[in-house]
Formats: C-alpha cells, sequence, structure tokens
C-alpha cells in the first residue's frame, strides 16, 4: 500500500509537468487549430536557459526570467514561421511546427555541454517520509506549480480582456475579428504563454537530474496526453496530464510484476499506449469537442 | 482506342486516354528516358562513395513515393513511416538471414523473395494499424501514427532474438540474384552493382505508383484528400480507400526498409526508436514536401536531396570556417546537418510549397511560354 501511494505521489508530480506542457498545446490549439511540435523543444530550451541564469539570479528569479525568455523565443518563432502561413492547411503549419522544433533543439543542444548541467531547483531528490510513504520534494513543488498555473491561466481567460478575446477567437475567429478582435494579438499571447508554460515545464521535468537531451522525450509524451484529454479542452489537459502520470508511474513501479520477461522498463511506453485504448472508444479524447463537418 | 495525333499540334489530345497516358507528353517520354540512361550510366562516371550516397537516396526515394501515396495522394498525414520501415528491414533481414546465427533467420536469399517479403509483412502491419487510423482525421491521426514509432522502437529493442538487441544489431540481408552476390566487388564494384540493383527496383516501384495515382484508386484518393465528406458523399467509400492508402504506404515503406542497410550490411535497433526513429519519420515527411506533394518525381528528388544532406554539411566547413568537424564543439556538422532539415522544411512551406517539382514546374512553364511571361 505504502509502495502504491509512493507511486501515486511520483505520478502525480510528473503528471502536473504533463499538465503545464498540455496547456500550452490546448491554449495554441484553440487559438489557431494547430498542434505545436514545437513544444517539446521549447521545453528543453527552458530548462537549459535556466541552467545558466540560476547560478548568476538564484533559481527563482532564474525560473521567471527564462520562462519569459523562451516566451519571447516562441513569439519570434510565431512571427517569422507561423504568422505567413495563417489560412493555409493545419497539417502545413504543423509539419513547420516540427521543423521549428528541429532546429531549437539542435540549437538548445549545443548549450548542453559535455559537463553535467544541473537547473540549480532547492529540491534535489529529498523526500519526506509519511508512515512508509515517499514523496519528493520536487514533485510535491511540480504539482503545486502546476496548480498555481492551472489557475492563472484560467483566470487570465475569465477575467482579462485579452483572455475573453482569445475565448472568442476560439469559438469563431471570423466573428471575433468582426467585433474588433485582433486575431494577430491573439496567436502571439497564445504562443508566448505557451512557451512561457513549456519552459516551467521543462524546469520540473529537470529538477533532480542533471540535463540532457532526453529533456526532449520527455515533451513529446505531452502529445498523448492532448489527444487523452481531447485537443481543445483546458480541462482535458489537466484531467489527462496526471491520468497519463499516474499510469506511467504505477506501470513504471509495478514493471517487474507485470512484464517481468522484459528487461527494459516498459513505463515510457505507458502514455501512447493508454493513448491508443481511449481512441478506439472515443477518436476524439475524452473532453474533445466532435467535430461537426460541412461539406 | 481511336486517337489520331495532329499533325504539327503535339499536345492536341483528341481522347481522354491521352491525357491520361502514362508519360503524356513527347518531352516527357524522351526526358525520363534520357533521365533513366543518365542514371544507369552514373556508376561508370561518380566515384564509389558517393555513388553509396546516392543509391540509400534512390532507396530511400521508394519510402518517399510510399509516404506520397498516403499523405500526398490521400491526405493522410502519418508520422509512423519509420515504424513500416522497420517492419519492413527486420522482415528481410529475418528472411534472408543465418538459419544458424546469432540472430533469427530463414536463409532465403532470394532477393526479390525477401523484398516482397518485407513489403506484404509491412503491408499487413498496416492494415492492423489501419481500422483505428482510418477513424481519426487530421492532426490526431500524425499524433498516432508518432506514437507507433515509439512503441515499435521499444518492441524492436527489446526483441534480441530478431534485431540483436540494443547496441548490437544484427546484419542486413544480402542481395543475391541468380547466385550472384551484389555486395561483392568483381568487375564491378559493390557500390556499382547496388546502385544499379536499387535503380530497378525504384524504376518498377515509380511505374507502379505513377499508375495507381492516375487509376481509379489514385483519383479516389485524391477526392478523400481534397475533401473527405464530400468524397463519401459523392459514393467513394472512405474506409476502403484509406485502407488502400496505408496498405500501399506501408508496402512501399518494407521495400524501402528491406533495401534500406543492404549498402552498410549492418544496423542496429537504435535507427529506428525514440529520438531517431521520429527523426526518420521526419526525414521522409521532409522528402515529400521538398520534391513536391502527390508526384512521383518529387519524391523521387526530394529523397536524393535529403540523402545528399549529409555530405553537403559534411563539405560546409571548407566554405564556412566556423563550423568544425569536432563532435565536441559548436557548431559541428552533425547539428548543421540536423538543423538544415528543420530549416528545408521551414523554407520551402514558406517559399515554396510545391517543393522542387514546383520550382521544376516553374522553369517548365517559363520556357514554354517563352518570350511571353504570362
Amino acid at each position: 500500500m505504502t509502495e502504491l501511494l509512493s507511486a501515486l505521489s511520483m505520478g502525480l508530480g510528473q503528471g502536473a509537468i504533463y499538465t503545464l506542457l498540455a496547456l500550452g498545446f490546448v491554449i495554441i490549439y484553440k487559438s489557431m487549430g494547430v498542434i505545436s511540435f514545437a513544444q517539446p523543444a521549447l521545453m528543453m530550451s527552458g530548462a537549459i536557459l535556466v541552467s545558466y541564469l540560476s547560478p548568476k539570479l538564484g533559481f527563482w528569479a532564474a525560473v521567471i526570467l527564462g520562462g519569459l525568455l523562451i516566451a519571447v523565443v516562441a513569439l519570434i518563432v510565431e512571427r517569422l514561421a507561423i504568422r505567413p502561413m495563417v489560412g493555409k492547411a493545419v497539417f502545413v503549419i504543423a509539419i513547420i511546427t516540427i521543423g521549428v522544433d528541429i532546429v531549437v533543439r539542435v540549437v538548445a543542444g549545443a548549450f548542453v555541454g559535455t559537463d553535467p548541467r544541473v537547473v540549480g531547483d532547492p529540491w534535489g531528490i529529498e523526500r519526506w517520509t509519511i508512515g512508509g510513504v515517499h514523496i519528493e520534494h520536487r514533485h510535491a513543488a511540480a504539482f503545486i506549480a502546476a496548480a498555481v498555473m492551472v489557475a492563472l491561466v484560467a483566470a487570465f481567460f475569465r477575467f482579462t480582456p485579452i483572455g475573453l478575446a482569445m475565448r472568442a477567437a476560439a469559438l469563431d475567429q471570423e466573428a471575433a475579428m468582426a467585433q474588433g478582435v485582433s486575431v494577430g494579438v491573439v496567436f502571439a499571447v497564445s504562443w508566448a504563454m505557451a512557451g512561457f508554460l513549456a519552459a516551467i515545464a521543462g524546469v520540473f521535468a529537470a529538477a533532480g537530474n542533471p540535463l540532457d537531451q532526453n529533456l526532449w522525450i520527455i515533451g513529446l509524451a505531452a502529445l498523448p496526453v492532448i489527444i487523452l484529454g481531447g485537443l481543445d479542452s483546458l480541462l482535458g489537459a489537466v484531467v489527462g496530464g496526471l491520468t497519463i502520470g499516474v499510469v506511467e508511474a504505477l506501470v513504471r513501479n509495478y514493471h517487474t510484476d507485470i512484464f517481468p520477461g522484459i528487461a527494459t522498463n516498459t513505463g515510457p511506453l505507458a502514455p501512447y499506449v493508454v493513448m491508443l485504448l481511449v481512441l478506439l472508444v472515443r477518436p476524439y479524447g475524452l473532453f474533445g469537442t466532435k467535430e461537426v463537418e460541412r461539406v | 482506342m481511336s486517337h489520331t495525333r495532329v499533325k504539327g499540334r503535339p499536345e492536341l489530345y483528341t481522347a481522354y486516354a491521352q491525357d491520361m497516358a502514362f508519360l503524356n507528353t513527347r518531352p516527357k517520354q524522351v526526358g525520363v528516358l534520357l533521365i533513366v540512361i543518365f542514371a544507369a550510366l552514373l556508376p561508370m562516371m561518380v566515384a564509389d562513395d558517393l555513388l553509396k550516397v546516392l543509391g540509400t537516396g534512390l532507396v530511400l526515394a521508394i519510402g518517399a513515393i510510399g509516404l506520397n501515396l498516403l499523405t500526398g495522394f490521400a491526405g493522410q498525414v502519418s508520422l509512423g513511416h519509420a515504424f513500416f520501415v522497420a517492419v519492413g528491414a527486420y522482415t528481410a533481414s529475418w528472411m534472408a538471414g543465418d538459419p544458424d546465427g546469432r540472430t533469427m533467420g530463414l536463409g532465403i536469399t532470394f532477393a526479390p523473395a525477401w523484398i516482397l517479403g518485407a513489403g506484404v509483412m509491412a503491408a499487413i502491419a498496416g492494415a492492423i494499424v489501419a481500422p483505428l487510423a482510418v477513424r481519426l482525421r487530421g492532426l490526431y491521426l500524425a499524433v498516432v501514427t508518432l506514437g507507433l514509432v515509439i512503441i515499435g522502437g521499444f518492441i524492436f529493442t527489446e526483441w534480441a532474438s530478431l534485431s540483436g538487441g540494443a547496441q548490437q544489431g544484427r546484419e542486413a540481408p544480402v542481395p543475391v540474384i541468380l547466385g550472384a552476390d551484389l555486395t561483392v566487388s568483381g568487375a564491378y564494384t559493390k557500390e556499382q552493382k547496388l546502385f544499379w540493383f536499387f535503380l530497378v527496383v525504384l524504376v518498377i516501384f515509380a511505374m507502379l505508383a505513377r499508375n495507381i495515382g492516375r487509376s481509379k484508386i489514385g483519383r479516389a484518393f485524391s477526392a478523400v484528400r481534397d475533401r473527405d465528406i464530400a468524397a463519401g458523399v459523392m459514393g467513394v467509400e472512405l474506409t476502403k480507400y484509406k485502407l488502400i492508402a496505408f496498405v500501399l504506404s506501408s508496402f512501399y515503406a518494407g521495400v524501402c526498409g528491406s533495401l534500406l542497410f543492404v549498402a552498410n550490411g549492418y544496423f542496429g535497433p537504435e535507427r529506428f526508436s525514440g529520438g531517431f526513429g521520429l527523426l526518420l519519420s521526419v526525414q521522409f515527411i521532409a522528402m515529400i514536401l521538398i520534391g513536391g506533394v502527390a508526384t512521383v518525381s518529387g519524391s523521387i528528388m526530394g529523397a536524393l536531396l535529403i540523402a545528399l544532406l549529409p555530405r553537403i554539411s559534411s563539405e560546409l566547413p571548407s566554405f564556412l570556417p566556423f563550423i568544425t568537424t569536432a563532435a565536441n564543439k559548436h557548431p559541428n556538422v552533425f547539428e548543421v546537418e540536423t538543423a538544415m532539415y528543420g530549416v528545408l522544411i521551414i523554407a520551402f512551406l514558406l517559399f515554396e510549397p510545391r517543393g522542387l517539382f514546383g520550382i521544376w514546374h516553374r522553369i517548365r512553364v517559363y520556357w514554354k511560354s517563352f518570350p511571353f511571361s504570362y
């Protein structure tokens, strides 16, 4: 039982990271109808940037500044590579984001270097032990950070004028433009938010470990999360993120019991298998809006 | 077939069959013939190391044509092409492998047998995945096929008796035709023989794809791509044709996979798992976007360009001295090579969405209407 609860806490921490990333995906998808495959690369570059900033500024200032800088990177990417393509087929834009992902990943990867780099987080791999249940500090911190960010994003959409404009543009872009909403600003803000969220997720994903290129693979696992939750649902991003995180942690923990014959841990596969199983039943994910198409 | 050619008016078609002919104009017929002759003579003119790169390009072109059938003609975006290539590669090496070796093998060395076997096995894999895929549309499909690469890479890495396991790998199939082993240099070198072999296979599959494109199936693909619901309303069976597109594309991927490592003779599961597997998938996407969507000739051009990229970037340091060849310094040629895939994808989509084929098309139209530029 304590083992199960420990795995759960780990899963919730990991799931919180997925939630942060998935929020970025969903915000971009809602504003332009496109999946940005560049998110994993932005996440990795966020963590790398923070690892450079935190020795000079301290961890917390570095996280905020790093997040903002990655938001600026996302803004530039949106303006240069994505904006000219607005109105073209969504698949074409999605492929462009794959190109962006490759370029950003290579540039960021060049800064990883050969010495192990850390983001300088205060948690390390310390943990509380309550009645035999291990809870790692970094997982608790990731969970709290995700909760705060989700609340902030929700409040942003609910209470600010630009948030309202973004909701209007997501509902019907042309109608929103007719009402005076600047769709360009909506695109820019959504990309900046996604970049910021990705950088924060990257910091928590890298907490406690030296940085390496595999961070990008973790970012990739946010794709099954948004498919599971539904591409256009913020609630789906939260539920999907936590679900995938917990399932992955459980499979990772009980791997030797379930698949005694397989040497490599099957945990990293779990998100994709869950995604396939759910899509068999619900092609638009758990909370996604079913597309109604007219000819 | 009563199509009469009017003297002096070579492009006046009097029958639909003329318009839809395999190569519908005289310049195309002559041009293709010249290109094939040029390609056949190439091994005599080019050094062996470059020939090996170009040969790989020819093999990749088969896979790119397959992806173009699915993504270009039928409009179904797949990021899972690397998975089907892997299925083909392992089926071929299993069929051709040594029965008493470290890894599984059947000992069927006759090349056409294991090429077709690889294609069929990949097609079966495609048919298994297709029922899930035909339910999904657009970006959902792209992400699911991406998941396929991750799961497939894991399976191949774990299945050590088939793949040789991580960091070890297994031998690729050895092409033997009529008792002659093409990987042994004789009167002609290994690279020359393999190039001719790949060229023959590519020509066969390119002709097949071109014929599919102008058949009933090809028209149905275009209808599905342009508006699948409208196509359904007109009586195109969506499920059936999406399934056909998947199976055909996987078949081509399997054939590509069976030949991809023949020149190297050895390959490990790392090529298909994690980041490298996804990179392979993205490379195929890049090939058809850079070459030209929904064209066979574009697929071949794109594949050759992508295959030449490592070579091009390794030449760069002599022109741009700030790029190093040392892997531990930045920016090095490996990073430049990888980044170029991304830059090329972005640049072509932004500035020339029809790819190399579009550039060629523009040149052709310019000279056709010369000196009137409109």
